[in-house]
């Protein structure tokens, strides 16, 4: 039996060496991790974010030979959308100098505000997160663009009144339905809605869905039968969505009053079958590879083999989403170089890169997505931009630009992010004044 | 021949009664606590401390909560992760509300309210027993979450609903949030593990530890002997969720830094319940091993690849280490169904009649 004393012995031997035998990264290169979730409940969502954001910073490796002359180390590491592995591949990159991360989910993202200060590693964590980080004074390592939860709601508030043909008044006398995650993410919008029922006078149905529960929501449906609401609205992940996009079919809710905040992809719709023709979601760049960067990416990395994404997937909703988000992380990179003129940036150099991050449409075109999506400009005090998103509707096999770029209610949520930056500084007593300077624009 | 008490003459009812009779097994502890003490701090990196040791440790002392209270009562439970999160969100209100007083005695404190908890959920374990005391701690574990969702009070009415940690101090050194270092963070755990630890196996060996064993042979028999079986089932659980709670305080001030309520769920419960079970019911070292055996070797089948320098994808990696350690678990259970402690005392047993077995 001593074999397996050895084997203890041996293990615990290992235990010791082996992570300190971590590559030491090259001088002459900028490390890029990536934080994915291709395993686990939520790999269907997590998947094609990931190859799109992989595949983008592959092709400006294989085609331009990295940012500025500067080849990029792009490193996944697996999450399984968990915080506790998450925290882990955090410290597993930190060593290697990463010059930011993309935790790529809520949970992930909360314990690494306080810490990114401290380990000078910027944080995008790109429309979830926390949304009071969208205050650069108080946060000035965490960038979360384009635009907060709260703004998705004003916006899709914003398209149902237009829908009744006019502007916010018309809500007034309206029954909005809310089905929601039952988690942080989906309980953010509550207190917006409750100051935003009583001002613009619509009564709100609120149908929370416990996150045990996702897959069964045959009791929520039966409510909104019973409630007939005039307009239904879903902030939901994963299994969430296609569940209540079928639910939605079967209590023949009228599809195109049914409208979900930015993370439905093609699957959830198409779970529906014909009947979830209408089912619309908000969204801030196109679908579809009719660009020439996707173009790019299929000639030089999807064609090349060395995607994990299967052709047919480019340009699907959340494979966009990823490149969206490389798009954000390599203009930061290119903004970071031209601010303080190094090559090989750190992480110091991109939080300045994406606070004068200012991706116009000159830049869309030079990059290859001309109309892809909005122009994104972030600054010192706004980390957000709290940009525009349009809506989009499902086809039956794809989803189509269905409203023109709607803005969100910025007066009705400045002031909630003021409070809640201020709150979050004060519960986080003593949380660490900006020393970092404002870039002079 | 190395392992072997011959010669060691006990002169004392307290040398004979003494935890580690055995010199060798005293000599064994004071190496494990040397290098846990000096050599894993002075070798570790920042990586080996902060995702290795401390989880590690922390998620130990939860698995020696439900071993006291599964293992050697015999009361099958759920809710360890709900338990946890009962010690998570008390030293987070403790801490907000009282912030001038040490996070420390805030982190011991939060094992009381778990306690406390606890011994409500433990009530109806008189008269149920086995599965059914197994769905009546599932309800506690769906209640608590569902506290931890839905009463904003508890998480200080933070939009994110999440608890996040503030930075306390020890001796003026930063002990939880961002500045905390890896190291000082691996200190404290390690010494209330350490002593919580002490704790554990004096009270097993102990009085109560024999009436706890007592009734989980057989409570009927243990009741006619004289033990009170509502008051020893109770303590169980209140131990036991003391135990919980401080690792889940633990876990959020010290590991985490920050925690929705979707880290205490019912998953958490399972992980825990695996580990005692895989390491070994009714063995205090057996909650470290199987605590090993779940989380340290996940994540060094993960950086293998890496450190071999083998191109792997790294979802291909994930989904290669949940194909290892599932075969590894079926394969130690195989092996022995008593789990991992059980190997090792048949290991000393044999070292102990080494060169001739008989």
């Amino acid at each position: 039996m001593s074999l397996k004393n050895w084997l203890f012995a041996a293990a615990a031997a290992t235990c010791l060496t082996l992570p300190s035998v971590q590559a030491a990264q090259a001088e002459d290169s900028i490390y890029v991790p990536l934080f994915t979730y291709r395993t686990g409940p939520f790999a269907g969502s997590g998947t094609p974010i990931a190859d799109g954001m992989h595949d983008y910073l592959t092709l400006l490796n294989e085609r331009d030979g990295g940012i500025g002359g500067v080849k990029l180390i792009v490193d996944e590491c697996e999450t399984g959308y968990d915080t506790k592995k998450g925290l882990e591949c955090y410290e597993s990159v930190k060593p290697k100098h990463p010059v930011m991360v993309n935790p790529w989910s809520t949970g992930i993202t909360l314990p690494l505000i306080p810490k990114a200060a401290v380990d000078k590693i910027p944080v995008l964590s790109m429309a979830y997160g926390l949304s009071a980080s969208a205050r650069g004074d108080i946060f000035p390592w965490i960038f979360n663009p384009p635009a907060t939860y709260w703004d998705g709601f004003t916006q899709i508030l914003k398209y149902i009144a237009s829908q009744e043909g006019g502007d916010v008044e018309k809500l007034k006398g309206k029954k909005i339905g809310y089905i929601y995650l039952d988690a942080s993410f989906g309980r953010e919008p509550l207190p917006l809605i409750e100051s935003l029922s009583k001002e613009l006078g619509f009564e709100a149905k609120l149908y929370p869905v416990p996150a045990a529960d996702m897959q069964n929501q045959s009791s929520q449906w039966l409510s909104v039968r019973r409630d007939r609401p005039d307009y239904m609205i879903l902030y939901g992940w994963g299994a969430l969505n296609s569940a209540a996009v079928k639910e939605a079919v079967k209590t023949n809710y009228p599809m195109d009053k049914f409208i979900s905040i930015w993370w439905p992809s093609e699957d959830d719709a198409r779970g529906g079958g014909d009947k979830a023709k209408g089912f619309k979601t908000l969204n801030w760049h196109a679908v579809g590879a009719d660009f020439p960067l996707l173009a790019d990416i299929q000639k030089y990395v999807v064609d090349a083999g060395k995607s994990q994404a299967a052709k047919d997937k480019v340009g699907q909703v959340l494979y966009n989403r990823g490149v969206y988000n490389s798009m954000l992380i390599a203009e930061a990179i290119r903004t970071a170089q031209q601010v303080t003129g190094n090559k090989v940036v750190t992480g110091e150099d991109v939080r300045r890169g994406l606070e004068n991050l200012n991706i116009d449409e000159a830049r869309l075109k030079e990059i290859g997505l001309e109309g892809f999506t909005q122009p994104v400009k972030l600054t010192c005090a706004d980390h957000n931009g709290h940009f525009a998103t349009f809506v989009q509707s499902w086809n039956g096999s794809a989803y189509e630009k269905a409203s023109d770029y709607i803005t969100p209610m910025n007066d009705k949520v400045e002031p909630l992010l003021e409070a809640d930056a201020k709150a979050y500084a004060e519960k986080n007593a003593p949380w660490p004044e900006r020393t970092e300077a404002c870039d002079a624009k | 021949m190395l392992y072997r008490e011959t010669g060691q003459f006990k002169q004392s009812y307290a040398s004979d009664q003494a935890i580690f009779p055995i010199l060798q097994d005293r000599i064994g502890l004071a190496i494990i606590l040397a290098v846990a003490f000096v050599a894993i701090p002075l070798l570790g990196n920042e990586f080996v401390l902060a995702s290795l040791m401390i989880p590690f440790l922390i998620l130990s002392l939860g698995a020696i909560g439900l071993n006291l209270l599964t293992g050697y009562t015999g009361l099958l439970s759920l809710g360890t992760g709900a338990f946890m999160g009962v010690g998570a969100y008390a030293a987070y209100k403790l801490s907000t509300l009282f912030p001038g007083i040490n996070i420390l005695v805030w982190i011991v404190c939060s094992g009381f309210v778990a306690a406390g908890i606890g011994i409500l959920v433990g009530l109806p374990s008189l008269r149920i027993k086995g599965f059914y005391l197994a769905v009546a701690t599932l309800a506690a574990q769906f209640f608590l979450q569902w506290c931890f969702v839905r009463i904003s009070w508890l998480y200080n009415d933070n939009p994110s609903g999440a608890i996040e940690v503030p930075a306390r101090t020890l001796f003026g050194i930063a002990i939880t949030g961002p500045s905390a270092t890896p190291v000082t963070r691996y200190y404290v755990v390690l010494v209330i593990v350490a002593v919580m630890t002490l704790i554990a196996s004096n009270i097993v060996h102990g009085r109560i530890g024999r009436t706890w064993m007592a009734v989980r042979d057989m409570d009927i028999a243990a009741q006619l002997m004289g033990i009170r079986l509502l008051r020893s089932k109770l303590l169980a659980f209140a131990v036991s969720s003391f135990y919980c709670g401080v690792s889940g305080a633990l876990m959020v001030f010290l590991w985490l830094g920050a925690a929705e309520p979707s880290a205490f769920e019912i998953n958490l419960s399972f992980l825990m319940l695996f580990m005692v079970i895989i390491g070994g019911l009714g063995s205090l070292i057996g909650s470290f091993m199987g605590t090993a055996l779940i989380h340290i070797l996940p994540i060094l089948i993960r950086s293998l690849p890496e450190a071999l320098g083998l191109p792997l994808a790294a979802a291909t990696v994930e989904h290669l280490t949940f194909m290892i350690v599932g075969a590894l678990i079926i394969f130690f259970l195989i092996v022995e169904p008593h789990g991992l402690a059980r190997l090792w005392q048949i290991g000393k047993q044999k070292l102990r009649v080494w060169p001739f077995p008989y």
